[in-house]
């Protein structure tokens, strides 16, 4: 198996570096260009949000309610004021008038309950961490001092700590208007008759724990106001919708309000938000007139940048004998935490799209109850519901497989689309346009060595070896390209999905591309620059990329949902032809040709069958002095493009992982993980292995380390990164990855994303194995995380149902 | 985090370090190698008034053959000590527990003496430092004492150390001819502290185990010394090399002895294991290193 794995990946990787050393002069788009962003990134010369210093700057820091639920009746915040360097001490009721209410905009039902928010607490706090007063300061260090003079009295409230026991009768209420937000309802052919006599039916409950996004560079504010107009500087992944949402929450006009987002060190969905911070610090440099900075601390962003996941998923299967899904049903309790946010509400019905994966099946149901309790709000993060979805429907799989006594991947065989069947209008409604499951898998099962492994595994449970090993199948598809705006409108989201670029062609010959998305950590400028360089005809070195600031890119709907190659990236193309378009005609009238004769090869506009030609940069020269111009022709080469896609894309493949459990422990080694994605088109093949690798380590922080930990009082527990644990390389094996490449055929690109396809994927991949090692001993689940204790425990608590199986180290017992 | 204000004092000499210890009493905090201190200050967990750094003084660092023992000044890094030829020779269970600590960032910082001066209970060298029965030497204004390992640990995060006293090295016997040694440590991710951590040292002869000695990282208040184990180890037949003792006849001595690791231990419970799956644990993962250092 590894000589196989080792031949292959060397082969690609030198056929990649060959292509890097001596390029196809006429294509950039495929080539792995190492990524022109990071020399500035990764040697700190650039200015990330905390490294901007404004004349005269005050320092913020918010006092955060240590009660998960109470009723604020005295602040005190004399003492603070007194203190020296402190400029201001604000508590919430100062801001009442003017703070507004946070946004959330994803109504997704009619009748949601979407509870006021206000930025700071003012008269109830209804999680740890929300911000109840906020202390100005001449340097962070004495505005941290003053924090500890303020007085808070609280009346303590009974947290909401459990969404079952929200919902019941006689809970607690986090707001007013009870614990219940929303009933999202969904469901497509008979699912009565799809159960009715159904042969099997699988019935699983899973938990998708709450996780903490954690970005490598915390959440930083600056905010300034030269009296008139106002500047907003953020580590955000969405400058331009926030620049519509504050302006709306703080009433600055939008005209008077520029955001910027500089570099930015990751979000993982956690920074596409309107956060608290963003406006008290717009409200602050307001009142004061002077400039404000507020930087979180690791601890204050695990306690307070929003949450993922935090799901209890019902999911039913009903089957034929022979492994064919008849149909499914979702039934979705999800933990909005104490309110909603930008798109809390949203994140779960992304996911109800997905459950039914990539395979067929003639009946789908689907219901969602969003949920109050008194803990950190959830949103988006990385996979935003289709992890989720995934996870759910894989596992189920896999448990389906079980119960048949069927290979696991047999069992997917027999319900997949197949390659044939594209496109393919799936039960939830969605046309997925290409794939192509079989090829994807059968080169990820040779690349695993799927058959060797499972050879082993049943040499290690005919011998009861102490260490077991486990094989996790995930195939997983996902809807990318964030979105066509009519669905939008249709799911009840506030904006829409399209995407802006523009394309300048400078006197010198030099390219200009501005865009709406809005990177942070990506390589937009590298991919876009290697997308315009081949319309244009220009050097790589020839193209700068534009973004983050809108000043000098009004028009955006920024960076999230694996959505900015698939429109961003395209809406560049687009720009690029519209460009040409016009430099054609320049260049038929210098030519004294008609544009129809024009041709446009390696950069240059040549009249067909002759060797008269101008290159684009003589072109662009031209267009500068406007000398002779044809006639009505306005003397520039630029153009802008809004593209709002048809549908959305859908990348696929197929992620296998070999696990080592040592069951006298509970320990788990990933052994071997091959990850065979289908994305599409390659722009640039290290930028999508890095996406991809980056992915599979979240996937596995949620399978194995990750769990937002709250007690019974509402603290959180994982407020460092000691408790709160993420997988490093050393945690983590050698991920084999390859990749089939199946066209999106709804985007000129042919690319369908892949920011967030090995987190969907991972997750399962891994559990399944977890769960497929511990198989003989009974086990068919364990809660993620699949901690060692978890397994230890499952395994001591299964009692060896399967097989007579109990634990190896029985001998040593006393506990069990 | 930020952490509150205090004053800094970089001593030039060992006495003047003692003196300033002396003079600002409990109000004032030893500075390493920060690698434990100054998260506390950050997280404000700490409020010293006063850093003392002793990070310029040259008779606290290095490492010295000193015939029946090595002495390990305080100020050693972890870096250093886990590549230092005598270390490694002489007093090798000490390199091999320094290599599991933390990251290399942390290592490069941190310090030997630190680390043991500040007695967590789940750090790796203290439990080394047990089982090998190291003497901690001290300075104080006006005189020193040398205080043996079974004394130093006297509870969560505190030492013997009186206010005005520095840490200025650890003795580490040498064990001799025909000891084995081995740090098994249990951790779920590789920069993580031990979630339980087991130090042996055993001697064997003529195919059966004449001492051993056992101490466990994270298993109570302070490290812990498996005195239970370390009886009932004696004149066990070693562990044959492929570790499945239980095979030959269906009992194994040594498994046996080690399944008194956790008697008399009281290991805290916490995010990453309850106290009864660190006993279990300690069970385990003794007969393991016991199983590693004897062969």
């Amino acid at each position: 198996m590894t000589e196989q794995i080792d031949a292959g990946m060397v082969a690609r990787r030198i056929a990649e570096s060959d292509r890097l050393g001596s390029p196809d002069p006429g294509r950039e788009i495929g080539r792995a260009r190492r990524r022109k962003e990071d020399a500035r990134l990764i040697t700190g010369r650039t200015l990330w949000t905390d490294d901007i210093q404004l004349p005269g700057m005050l320092y913020v820091a918010f006092l955060r309610s240590p009660m998960a639920h109470a009723r604020i009746t005295r602040v005190d915040t004399s003492a603070a004021r007194n203190q020296p360097g402190v400029a201001a001490v604000y508590t919430g009721r100062d801001f009442a008038a003017e703070q507004g209410s946070l946004p959330c905009a994803w109504p997704v039902t009619e009748d949601i309950v979407i509870p006021d928010h206000p930025p700071m607490a003012v008269e109830e706090v209804r999680y740890v961490g929300e911000a109840v007063a906020c202390v100005v300061a001449t340097d962070r260090y004495k505005a941290a001092d003053a924090l500890e003079a303020i007085e808070v009295d609280y009346e303590p409230l009974e947290p909401v700590l459990d969404m079952t026991e929200a919902l019941a009768e006689g809970s607690p209420k986090v707001h007013e208007a009870g614990n219940r937000s929303f009933t999202w309802k969904f469901s497509g052919g008979d699912v009565e008759a799809a159960f009715r006599d159904a042969p099997v039916v699988i019935e699983r409950t899973y938990v998708q724990q709450r996780l903490i996004p954690t970005a490598m560079e915390p959440r930083a504010v600056v905010a300034t106001t030269d009296g008139t107009a106002f500047t907003l500087y953020s580590s955000t992944q969405i400058p331009h919708v926030l620049r519509v949402m504050l302006a709306l929450t703080t009433g600055i006009p939008e005209h008077l309000l520029r955001v910027v987002a500089p570099d930015v060190g990751g979000g993982f969905g956690s920074k596409l938000q309107v956060t608290a911070e963003e406006v008290l610090c717009l409200l602050l440099t307001r009142r004061l007139g002077k400039p404000v900075k507020w930087t979180e601390s690791r601890s204050e962003g695990n306690l307070t940048v929003h949450h993922g996941r935090d799901q209890l998923q019902r999911i039913t299967l009903a089957a034929e004998r022979d492994g064919r899904i008849r149909g499914m049903r979702a039934d979705l309790l999800a933990d909005m935490g104490a309110y909603l946010m930008l798109v809390t509400p949203g994140i779960p019905i992304l996911g109800a799209f997905m459950y039914n994966g990539i395979y067929k099946m003639d009946a789908y149901d689907f219901t969602c109850t969003g949920v109050f309790t008194t803990k950190m709000p959830t949103d988006a993060y990385r996979g935003a519901g289709r992890p989720e979805a995934t996870f759910a429907i894989e596992r189920a799989v896999d448990e389906l497989a079980h119960e048949l006594g069927m290979d696991p991947v047999e069992v997917r065989r027999r319900n997949w689309i197949t390659h044939q069947e594209f496109p393919y209008t799936t039960i939830a409604g969605l046309t997925y346009d290409s794939g192509n499951y079989e090829a994807a898998t059968d080169r990820a099962l040779a690349l695993f060595g799927y058959d060797k492994l499972r050879a082993e595994q049943a040499d290690r449970r005919d011998r009861r070896d102490p260490v077991q090993l486990g094989i996790g199948v995930s195939t997983y598809t996902e809807m990318c390209g964030l979105a066509p705006s009519r669905v939008l409108g249709s799911l009840s989201y506030g904006a829409g999905g399209w995407e802006h670029a523009t394309v300048r062609l400078l006197p010198t010959g030099k390219v200009e591309v501005v865009t709406g998305t809005s990177p942070h950590g990506q390589g937009h400028e590298t991919a876009w620059s290697q997308i315009a360089a081949d319309a244009m005809g220009v050097p790589f070195e020839d193209v700068a990329v534009l973004h983050g600031d809108t000043t000098v890119a009004p028009k955006g709907m920024d960076t999230y949902g694996s959505r900015s190659l698939v429109i961003g990236g395209v809406a560049v193309l687009q720009a690029c032809e519209k460009v040409k378009d016009r430099a054609r005609k320049l260049a038929a009238h210098m030519l004294e040709a008609s544009p129809d004769d024009i041709e446009f090869s390696g950069g240059t506009f040549s009249v067909r069958g002759t060797s008269a030609g101008k290159t684009i940069q003589e072109l662009a020269l031209a267009a500068f002095a406007a000398h002779d111009l044809p006639e009505g022709f306005e003397p520039r080469l630029d153009a802008d493009v809004t593209f709002d896609p048809q549908n959305f894309s859908f990348p696929h493949g197929t992620h296998l992982c070999a696990v080592e459990v040592d069951t006298e422990t509970g320990m788990t080694k990933i052994r071997s993980y091959v990850a065979v994605d289908d994305v599409g088109n390659v722009v640039n093949p290290l930028i999508v292995e890095g996406q991809v690798h980056g992915g599979i380590a979240q996937g596995i922080g949620q399978a194995l380390f990750e769990e937002a930990v709250y007690d019974s009082e509402g603290n959180l527990l994982t407020t460092t990164m000691t408790d709160y644990l993420i997988p490093s390389a050393a945690d983590l094996p050698e991920f084999v990855t390859d990749r089939t490449e199946t066209p999106a055929t709804s985007n000129a690109l042919g690319v369908k994303g892949v920011g967030e396809a090995g987190t969907i994927a991972a997750t399962p991949a891994v559990v399944n194995a977890v769960v497929d090692a511990l198989r003989p001993y009974g086990v068919r689940d364990v809660r993620m995380p699949c901690s060692p204790e978890r397994i230890w425990r499952a395994i001591s608590e299964s009692g060896g149902a399967a097989a007579g199986w109990a634990g190896p180290t029985e001998a040593e017992g006393g506990e069990r | 985090m930020i952490p509150a204000a205090f004053d800094y004092v970089r001593p030039a000499s060992l006495e003047e370090a003692c003196h300033v210890l002396a003079t600002t009493g409990e109000e004032a905090k030893v500075l390493a190698g920060g690698q434990s201190l100054l998260p506390l200050l950050r997280l404000r967990l700490a409020y010293p008034s006063v850093l003392v750094d002793l990070g310029r003084l040259p008779e606290l660092h290095g490492v010295q053959d000193r015939g029946d023992h090595v002495f390990i000044g305080a100020l050693t890094t972890h870096d250093e000590v886990m590549r230092s030829p005598v270390i490694r020779e002489h007093v090798p269970l000490v390199a091999l527990a320094t290599a599991t600590v933390a990251d290399p960032a942390v290592r490069h910082r941190g310090t030997f003496g630190g680390s043991l001066a500040h007695a967590d209970p789940a750090g790796d060298l203290p439990a080394v430092a047990l089982a090998l029965g190291c003497v901690f030497v001290t300075r104080m204004t006006g005189g020193q004492r040398e205080i043996p390992a079974s004394d130093f640990f006297v509870d969560y995060l505190e030492s013997a150390l009186d206010p005005g006293e520095v840490l200025v090295g650890v003795q580490v016997p040498k064990l001799g001819a025909g000891w084995g040694f081995h740090y098994e440590k249990f951790h779920r991710t590789a920069q993580a502290w031990a979630i339980v951590g087991v130090a042996a040292a055993v001697r064997t002869e003529g195919g059966a185990i004449s001492e051993a000695r056992v101490g466990l990282t994270n298993m109570g208040s302070t490290p812990v010394r498996a005195s239970a184990v370390e009886a009932a180890l004696r004149g066990a037949p070693s562990p044959a090399p492929d570790g499945n003792g239980a095979s030959n006849g269906g009992h194994d001595p040594v498994r046996d002895a080690c399944g008194e690791a956790a008697d008399d231990t009281s290991p805290p419970a916490d995010l990453h294991a309850t106290s009864d799956y660190r006993r279990h644990l300690a069970r385990v993962l003794t007969y393991r290193a016991v199983r590693a250092a004897s062969t």
